[in-house]
């Protein structure tokens, strides 16, 4: 018999609080009412489920959706997809998004002044296999100001998108890359102060994964809220 | 062992790359259902100014049929979608709009009113807000557990109510701040 997964309350200090003045564009959009605390319930304990039907064969290969490769350094992404327990997530869909090797998105509301990439889109699915684990090809993203403060500029990142099992376990999030200057000026990565949660946040660059002749491993490992339910619990 | 789930980052303002794919303004329910509705509205900041970048996701949670691993083999050998799920970014002016079936059935013999869970995600947002729509006509609502743990002040701030353009037209604005700030749930 299916049992959907416990939720426990999230620990203090172990999510960013919704007002961040540092980042600006949290002022006016950041509830200012205290959240109403919500016993969970099937309804927050469900979620959708996704198949194999919403992913295409270059789906996972963001240097292979267009005529020619894209500009930059290639890079493999690899990590595993855990529950709180430890266990690993199957099944589970991961949609990322980045900029280009310039720094740029293909956005129409991107507006820097860095070079487009005809072969690069910048999408990405998969789902996770049996023991959680997945992988992208990709290039690295570059860098990019943006209007938060006075000489801003986004380290480079990529969006991570989740569901695991249930959508108490939604998870929206940002890969950043190890020894990045940026990271310590930027408003959005710091918006937690426990250092060890931030680390967590940097992926390990990963030999294991580096492909000769060919591209840069690097290693990013995402925990989701959520653990297998025990015979004593309901 | 306990893992302390990865902390959470804004989606951005540029999610429509990586997001746009799965949109969906139809939330299909594979189950027994109500009458079809459309439900629009906008969703605006603290200066009353609509967000013409974010993006919500409806859950519909009667569509859940058996075990995840039987919905993933429907799933796949339909080659369909999701049932319950919809997802939609607001335009320019800050409007959403999506079609569903009002939930009918109730699992939970509590006194639970018919909704739908509603995640929502935007550039400010360093994590995403969860609120529910609750359907204004509804008797049950008087009954349901989580509306009644809302100051009544606020309640009606979840209430999809009847629009005077169409018969089975609901309209639910977000308001992020303010006085009639929508009520969101710490789960």
């Amino acid at each position: 018999m299916w049992k959907p997964s416990i939720f426990d309350r999230l620990e203090p200090g172990t999510q960013p609080q919704y007002l961040h003045p540092a980042y600006r564009s949290s002022v006016k959009r950041a509830p200012t009412q205290p959240l109403i605390i919500l016993p969970h319930t099937l309804s927050e304990r469900t979620g959708p489920v996704f198949g194999q039907s919403c992913i295409s064969a270059n789906d996972h290969d963001l240097t292979a959706q267009h005529a020619g490769p894209p500009l930059g350094e290639r890079i493999v992404v690899t990590g595993r997809l855990l529950d709180e327990g430890g266990r690993p997530v199957r099944d589970a869909l991961i949609e990322v998004w980045q900029a280009n090797a310039a720094g740029r998105y293909r956005h129409k509301m991107d507006q820097h002044n860095a070079p487009l990439d005809a072969n690069f889109t910048g999408c990405g699915r998969t789902l996770t296999d049996a023991e959680g684990r997945y992988k992208f090809l990709s290039i690295k993203p570059g860098a990019y100001p943006w209007g938060n403060h006075s000489n801003a500029w986004r380290p480079a990142h990529i969006h991570f998108s989740v569901f695991g099992d249930g959508l108490l376990s939604r998870l929206v999030t940002q890969m950043y890359f190890p020894g990045d200057p940026l990271l310590a000026h930027d408003p959005i990565y710091n918006c937690i102060s426990d250092e060890k949660a931030k680390q967590r946040l940097i992926s390990i660059f990963d030999w294991e994964n580096t492909s000769p002749e060919y591209a840069l491993g690097y290693r990013f490992d995402i925990v989701l809220r959520g653990r297998e339910a025990t015979p004593m619990e309901k | 062992m306990s893992h302390t789930p990865t902390h959470s980052q804004t989606v951005g303002p540029f999610f429509s790359i990586g997001l746009s794919a799965l949109c969906r303004e139809d939330v299909e329910c594979g189950t027994a259902i109500g009458a079809r509705v459309r439900i629009r509205g906008r969703v605006l900041d603290g200066d009353g100014q609509p967000v013409p970048d974010a993006v919500l996701e409806i859950w519909l949670p009667d569509s859940v049929q058996g075990e995840p691993q039987t919905q993933r083999v429907a799933a796949q050998q339909r080659r369909d979608f999701p049932a319950g799920f919809g997802r939609i970014p607001t335009n320019e002016r800050g409007e959403f709009q999506f079609t569903t079936h009002k939930p009918m059935v109730r699992r939970e013999a509590d006194g639970t009113a018919p909704h739908l869970v509603v995640v929502l995600l935007m550039r400010g947002l360093l994590r995403h807000l969860v609120t529910r729509i609750y359907f204004a006509d509804e008797a049950a609502n008087a009954t349901d557990p989580i509306l009644n743990l809302i100051p009544p002040g606020r309640r009606g701030t979840l209430l999809a109510k009847q629009s005077s353009n169409a018969e089975n037209e609901l309209l639910w604005d977000v308001h992020l701040q303010g006085e009639n700030e929508t009520v969101f749930f710490n789960v």
